[in-house]
Order: C-alpha cells, then structure tokens, then sequence
C-alpha cells in the first residue's frame, strides 16, 4: 500500500508522468471488452442502482471535521461502492468493476466541480483513487484527463495543471476553449468545451452534493452546465427544463458512463458559492450509471440535512429542483426518478 | 477605414459584425485603429480562450445598479429580470458577477467588436444622415433571441471572447480620428455595459462627440434614465408586439420595452424603432396593427419604425427569408394606422427605404444600401412643401 500513497501523493504534487507503472501488476491480462454498463447496475431490469457508501472514519479516527480525508480511506469507499455497484451478482475485484466501464486505449474526461474553491469541490485524494483504478484498468495516464471549466478555479481546489506529456492531464476547457458550432436539444443551444469533444471517449462525471439557491441542489445533473459555454442562460426558472436538455446533448449523452458523487464535504443550504456553516461531512460517496436517480437519491439526503437542522423543505421554499422530474419525462429518459425503481443500496 | 465587408453583411443583416470577421478585419485592424494600441487579441490568445486574470483587472469595475443582500447575495437592479446572485456567480447575462457580496461589470472598457458604420446600419434613418459612426460591443446580452445574429459574442461570457482593452477616452479619440460624429454602443447589448456606456459617452462628449445607442430597450427605468440619458438618439429592437413571442423567442418580456420606449419619448430622446419580421411568429396583421396603434398612441406618428427581413440563423435556421411581401405587407397596415414614417429594411434597393414627405409624397432622402446618397432635407424640412421632417438630419 506504500507505493499505492506514493503514486497519489506523486501525482497530487505534481502530477508525474508514469503513475501508471505504479499498478501494473493490476493490468496484465485485463483487456477484456467493455461490457454494457447498465446491465449489472439495474436499468436493464428496469431498476436503477444507486450505491450511497459511507466511512464515517474517512478523516481518520478522531479527525476534526475540518481535516482532509485518508487517501487510503477513500480508495477503499470507492472500490466498495464501485464493487456494490457491478458486482451484486458476482463479486468483483476493484479493478474488474473499473474494466466494465471503460477499456484500454480508451480517453477519459473526469468532470469535476471545482466552483466551491478547496471548501467544496471534487476531493482531489478522490481523483487521485479514481486515477489510480483506471490506470490499473488499462487506461494510459496521458488518456486521462481531470477537467473543469476553468483552470485557475481547478487550481483553487488543489489540483496542479498538467498539459502535455504522458501524465494524467489536467485543465480547464478556457485553455482550448468551445467548439465553433451549436449543439442544441429542447431550448437549449450551446458551444461544447473541446475538452469533452475532442480528448473524451468516455465522460465520468465527478460532482459535489449541494444546495442551490436557484436550482434547489446541484449534483450530477446540474455538472453538466461546467461543458457549456453559456450556463448563465439557462438559470430561469430553477433550471428548468434547461439541466435535462443539456444532459441530452448528444455529444454529453453519448459519452456518459458513470457518475460518482463526492458527499465527503456536502452542503444542505446556501449553495452554490462554500458556506462552511451550512456543510457537514457527510462521508460518502454516491454512485451509480443513473444521473437522474442520484440526483433524486441525494436531493433525499439534503432534504434530511435540512429537516435535522430545522429547515424547511426545498418545496416549501418553492425551489424545488424540478428539473430531476423533466429529466426522467418521456422527451428526456435521462434516467428515473421514481423511488419504486431506484434501488438504495448502503454500503 | 471600414473593413471589407462580405456579401451577407452589406446585403441583409442590419448588426452583422461577428466575432470572426471583427478579429479578421476589424480590431484587427485595430492596430490601425489605435485599440488597445498593439496586436490583436487572437495572435495571443487560441481561438476563444480567455483574456488571463491579469488583464481581467482593467475590465471589473463595480456596478452601478444593484442591491445588497444578506448571505453576500445581492439583487441586480439593471434589467427586468432583477437576477438574484449568489457569491461568486453571475447573473443571466454572464457579464456581471457576484464577488463577496459586491457585484461587478466585467466588461468595462472590454470591446469584442468594433467597426466604423454606416449610421443607417444601425439603422438610424433620421439622425445624421451620411455619417460614420465608431461603433463597439462587449460581449453578453440580457436576453437570448433564437434569431440573434452575434450570438457568439453576445451569448458569451467575456473571458469566451477576445477582447481588446479600450478605454472611454481612447474611444473618444478614435471617433474623432474617423471623423465620425457619433460613437454607438452596439452588436451585443448595451444595456449588459451600461457603465461603460455611459463613461464612454461622457468622454465623447467632452471631445465633442455624440452617443447612439442600440438596445433592445429590457431595461429597468432609473438605469434607463442613468445611461441613455446619456445618448443622443436611440434605437430600439422592439422584436415584437406579443408577449407569448418576449417569452418563446426572445427569452424577456414585452411590457418593460414599451416601457422604456415611452421614458424615452418622455426623455426627448430621438428614437427609432425596428421590427425583424419572422415568418410565422410575428407576422401577423393583428400584430401589425396593433403595435402601430400604439406606436401612434404612445408615441406619436413620426416616430420611424422599420421592418425588416428575417435571415435564419442562430437556433432559428429552419424558418425562411422573410418574403418581401411579409414586409410590404407590415408596412401598409402601419402606413395606414397613420405612422408617418414606416421603412422596409435588409432589402437593398426597395423603395420602402428611402425618406418621403408625409405631406407631398416626394423622396426626401434617398438610400443605397446603407449608403444615404441624396438628402434633400433643408433646415429640418421638405424642401418641396416645407413640411416640418423631425429627426436630427445635420450636425
């Protein structure tokens, strides 16, 4: 496990080239197919999975609420809830839930959420473990690619730009900035960051659990308006139907393949800018092939934050996040919503 | 000094400067027209990426109409929308951003277009004919029309854009330099750089040069007092006379455009009207006619008002050109609710776009393509019939 830190920490300092080398034990003779994501996470039997996995230990025992998470900790949160997730039927080891997702050769965006600064962003040691997996799943670092929409807030969150070289890459999309043509679907019709067009086979999405002042919470849904050159157009009217028809965006939809929610540090009011007075540690991580019923499944966990603390509800304060039931409506399909069809799964 | 332009633009569009044609030719040239001094922004920058922090400082200056409050939210008072912004985010038109609590205009002396224009391309038929105007734009826009056609900068945020540093003064200067008259805030929105509107503005007064506006008039009352109180004349894009059209087409609403359209009147200001007619949304007779009636109840019988052709583009490339008919159509039904001065415009050569007295009927001036070449106005009136032709027709 030594060389396990080693390789993250290396790569959280300054980002290195060959991280991969690190875990090639992990890859030799994985190079199996791809197989349909949805089939072993519940859509397929009409069902969608959404794995909450917990460590209340995350910061390591006794920790104060504000110290960084255990980089050892959160490898293994995510590895069992990646294995919860793909593996119901069959156990997996870690690296095989990763195979089933993507393959070697393939390029990964990782769409992070960095506009909370080091408050509330995408963990970096979180990036670091999903890193280290898609390595180890035959992914090459330089295929690899950590992005937001802006560099300078990436760095405010503690990520180190990496541009070039067989590292994992690390950018914001205002260094290559948007394709020339719209991309349009409903009432949307915007420019796509050459990030996701041009260096993404694969999209994970990497959101935070918050509050929003206008949209009601931003998670997975809501991270996309981070590949749009215009989100500031589409804030009306909680958000609505504009979140689900920029999920439908071919050149996003197409590309999707899983989210995972960092809820290590979460927000349950005043979101979307850091208000460290209404975050708690949640210590989780939430995830799963269905945005739409993450989405619905964390907007539960904020309305319980809320209810503990006093608050009222999102509906009774009128800013329900509407947009999660257009996303799940018949024009969009973007996943469901319906409770009697997502299944819950703690781990 | 004015740049070349193509086909499309002399032909149709009435604000067709874009981003590409405006780096290829215009502040380009801009070395030559002084902005910024230096190169353009594309030889440093790839191709829409940002201007860095380090410039970004020179364009944030704080807002003028905005109110605080608590949780560092502030509410912007700007435009109708009253957008409620959170720390650190912007408000719809991308341009303004919550920082702690204090809310700032980034695109203060931030100019992603300039060009040197013909005044009728704004178009103002009545207000300096034959002049040049120094004309700019930033990017972003308070509304989001599925027919705009400079989305690309006005549907942006200003770090999308290059952009070249030109402040109030160096702007004063270069319309003095081009021997225009008048400089004009336009392309994009100028309501979204009301601030540097009205810097800008009292800068050229102070060389002796006027201001024009062209907005589509969403716009809260006391900022439309602040900043095209400022203006010598404006013009205004009223899209249309439905509000269920503000709320599909345009993304705003109708009633606060009337409304400034009549502080405007109440103002003095001279204004000029235009009305981009879409084939099937807005085309109607019904429509017609009752915004001429109220042109002519709110606002009088002289108030110019041009209908112009539609061209597809933006998110609207599935509708047709305009048919001239459509437009002869619109202007008949104004002409004869008594408008005294109704053009048809983006359509080169047609009658309908030159100046005729109300009176006798004779061609005062005479247009083509934005080119004024007969104005036979004198002292303000025909010179056939004397009758009184408002507008501002000499310096």
């Amino acid at each position: 496990m030594s060389t396990e830190r080693s390789s993250r920490r290396d790569f959280l300092r300054a980002s290195l080239p060959g991280a991969a080398l690190l875990w090639t034990g992990g890859v030799a003779g994985s190079l199996a197919t791809v197989e349909p994501v949805a089939a072993e996470s519940g859509a397929a039997a009409g069902r969608s999975r959404v794995v909450v996995a917990r460590d209340e230990q995350l910061r390591g025992a006794g920790a104060s609420p504000a110290s960084s998470i255990d980089s050892n900790r959160v490898l293994a949160l995510l590895d069992r809830a990646m294995q919860a997730l793909f593996g119901q039927e069959h156990p997996l080891a870690p690296v095989d839930a990763w195979r089933r997702l993507v393959h070697p050769g393939e390029r990964v965006g990782l769409k992070v959420n960095t506009l909370g600064g080091r408050g509330i962003s995408t963990n970096v040691q979180l990036v670091a473990a999903i890193c280290e997996r898609l390595q180890q799943a035959g992914v090459k670092p330089a295929d690899i690619v950590i992005w937001d929409r802006d560099t300078g807030e990436l760095e405010r969150a503690g990520f180190h730009l990496a541009m070039g070289g067989d590292r994992v890459q690390c950018f914001g999309t205002d260094r290559v900035g948007y394709e020339e043509e719209l991309s349009a679907y409903g009432s949307v019709g915007s420019l796509l960051s050459k990030i996701l067009t041009q260096r993404c086979g694969a999209l994970i999405n990497l959101p935070v659990l918050k509050d929003h002042d206008g949209a009601g919470v931003t998670i997975a849904l809501k991270n996309m308006y981070g590949v749009i050159h215009n989100p500031n157009k589409y804030h009306p009217n909680g958000c609505n139907p504009y979140v689900a028809d920029v999920n439908m965006l071919p050149e996003i939809r197409s590309r999707m393949r899983l989210t995972i929610c960092d809820a290590t540090t979460a927000m349950y009011e005043g979101g979307p800018g850091y208000k460290p007075e209404h975050s708690w540690n949640a210590n989780a991580l939430l995830v799963s092939t269905d945005p739409v019923a993450l989405d619905s499944t964390g907007w539960q966990m904020i309305e319980r934050k809320r209810a503990e603390k006093g608050l009222k509800t999102l509906t009774a304060e009128k800013r329900a996040p509407s947009y999660i039931v257009t996303a799940a409506d018949a024009d969009h399909r973007l996943g469901t919503n319906d409770p009697r069809k997502i299944s819950v799964v703690e781990v | 000094m004015f740049c070349e332009l193509n086909a499309w633009e002399a032909g149709k569009g009435p604000r067709p400067l874009d981003r590409r044609l405006f780096l290829k030719c215009a502040l380009a040239s801009g070395a030559a027209l002084g902005i910024g001094g230096a190169a353009r922004p594309a030889a440093a920058i790839p191709s829409g990426a940002a201007t860095g922090s380090e410039d970004d400082a020179r364009f944030v200056v704080e807002a003028k109409f905005y109110e605080k409050l608590p949780n560092r939210k502030i509410k912007c008072k700007l435009c109708p929308r009253e957008c409620a912004v959170g720390d650190k985010e912007r408000g719809y038109c991308g341009v303004r951003e919550n920082r702690g609590g204090t809310y700032y205009s980034l695109v203060h002396s931030r100019v992603a277009a300039a060009h040197v224009d013909p005044i009728e391309k704004k178009p103002l038929f009545h207000y300096l004919p034959g002049t040049n105007a120094f004309s700019l734009g930033t990017a972003g826009c308070n509304v989001n029309c599925k027919f705009c056609q400079n989305w690309d900068i006005s549907q942006s945020r200003p770090e999308e854009v290059p952009a070249q540093y030109a402040p109030p003064q160096r702007v004063a200067e270069l319309a003095k330099q081009y021997d225009c008259p008048t400089i004009a805030y336009t392309y994009s929105e100028p309501v979204v750089f009301a601030e540097y509107v009205m810097d800008a503005a009292d800068a050229g007064h102070a060389a002796g040069v006027r201001s024009i506006v062209v907005s589509n008039g969403y716009m809260q009352e006391e900022p439309l007092k602040a900043a095209y109180g400022k203006m010598d004349a404006v013009k205004i894009d009223l899209k249309s006379f439905s509000e269920s059209y503000y709320s599909k087409v345009v993304t705003g609403q109708l009633k606060p455009v009337l409304d400034s359209l009549v502080t405007l009147r109440k103002l003095g200001k001279w204004t000029e009207i235009v009305y981009l007619v879409l084939p099937t949304l807005n085309d109607s007779d019904q429509e017609f006619r009752g915004l001429a009636q109220w042109i002519k109840a709110n606002l009088g019988p002289d108030v110019p008002l041009h209908f112009t052709q539609f061209h597809p583009e933006y998110l609207l490339k599935n509708l047709p050109i305009t048919p001239v008919p459509t437009l002869e159509r619109a202007k008949a039904i104004a002409d004869a609710e008594g408008l005294h001065y109704v053009y048809i415009g983006n359509v080169p050569g047609h009658p309908a776009q030159n100046t005729y007295c109300p009176k006798c009927r004779k061609m005062l001036v005479e247009r083509v393509g934005f080119t004024a070449s007969k104005v036979l106005i004198r002292k303000n009136c025909c010179p056939f019939c004397q009758q009184p032709i408002p507008g501002v027709w000499h310096a």
